[in-house]
């Protein structure tokens, strides 16, 4: 029975890591080489450009969905890790390759492990109920139920004007030059408010000593 | 319909951000709080990123920076969130340490 349920166990884990490997390559792959498959094939109803939207778009979901109704806090940051590698690999898709490789090293490398930290941490291990809700899942699913239609209804009817015929291009060299000239004072003012949270987490999270 | 187009990129940012808001709005633990905010921010982000690819990009003292403005917008959010996540997690380290607790019902006093 144990050695069954390791088994299942090992094997969805493998499943996960291949899965989160194939992103990671997808991603590399989208950014670094030029796109060798012709993206507007017709695969049946769709294209294979809005087929990998689907996939990509549902994988995000699956992750956000696994953040909000998991009941291990730590299967939690696995949805969360699974969520951002899909928006990244959106951000691709919309032409913003620099996003997406700092979404990739900023959120996965640093945020995500800060997490997993805290976790890892705050968290007695195999104490599930530890991290359980307190609304339930019934205010969970009412409070989405409420916000969802205004949200979609909004995104879907609204005439955005649109603007087609916009190509792929690189846009590091464009978002340096904005840095520097349109956007110089709110730059420099993240790089204090950096600095700022780098003494204040440290200050914060250090071990009181006792004033004596 | 099945085109991809703005709209399917707006429908992905609302329900990422009604998952963040349940999240935050039924968690107890102070660590998923803050991982419902991350998924809050990240739908912001997708929304800003969308825009700025599917919108005309307008000029601004004759030179057209607003071609990338939606991806400046969300490097700022990227930054903002990674300070907001590690001062969050500071924080709730400092609160385990004094109450053995990431409850954040028990977290209702500034000093004990």
């Amino acid at each position: 029975m144990t050695t069954r349920r390791n088994s299942v166990r090992f094997a969805s884990w493998a499943f996960l890591t291949l899965l989160v490997l194939a992103l990671v390559g997808f991603m590399g792959w989208r950014v670094i080489g030029p796109l060798q498959v012709q993206a507007d094939a017709r695969l049946g109803l769709v294209t294979l450009g809005d087929l990998v939207f689907y996939v990509l778009a549902a994988l995000t979901l699956a992750g956000a969905a696994g953040v909000a109704f998991s009941r291990n806090v730590l299967h939690s940051a696995i949805g969360l890790l699974m969520a951002l590698l899909g928006v990244g690999a959106l951000y691709v898709l919309l032409s913003a390759d620099f996003l997406a490789v700092t979404q990739l090293l900023v959120y996965i490398g640093g945020v995500l492990v800060l997490v997993l930290f805290a976790v890892m941490l705050t968290n007695r291990i195999g104490e599930v109920n530890v991290s359980n809700r307190s609304v339930g899942l019934a205010g969970g699913v009412g409070l989405f139920l409420a916000a969802a239609p205004i949200l979609l209804f909004v995104a879907v009817r609204a005439p955005w004007p649109l603007d087609p015929a916009r190509p792929m291009f690189p846009t590091t060299e464009l978002i340096g030059d904005a840095f520097l000239s349109r956007w110089l004072l709110p730059f420099e003012l993240a790089s204090l408010l950096l600095l700022a949270t780098l003494i204040g987490a440290v200050v914060i999270a250090r071990k009181e000593t006792s004033a004596e | 319909m099945l085109n991809v187009s703005l709209t399917h990129y707006l429908v992905v940012g609302a329900l990422l951000f009604c998952f963040g808001m349940v999240t935050v709005a039924t968690r107890r633990n102070a660590v998923g709080v803050l991982m419902g905010i991350e998924l809050l921010l990240n739908a912001a982000n997708v929304n800003f990123v969308a825009f700025n690819h599917y919108l005309p990009p307008e000029t601004w003292a004759g030179q057209t920076f607003g071609e990338v403005s939606g991806q400046v917008f969300a490097l700022f959010v990227i930054v903002l969130a990674a300070a907001e996540a590690a001062v969050g997690l500071a924080i709730v380290l400092a609160i385990f340490q004094s109450t053995r607790n990431t409850d954040v019902r028990d977290a209702n006093v500034m000093r004990e």
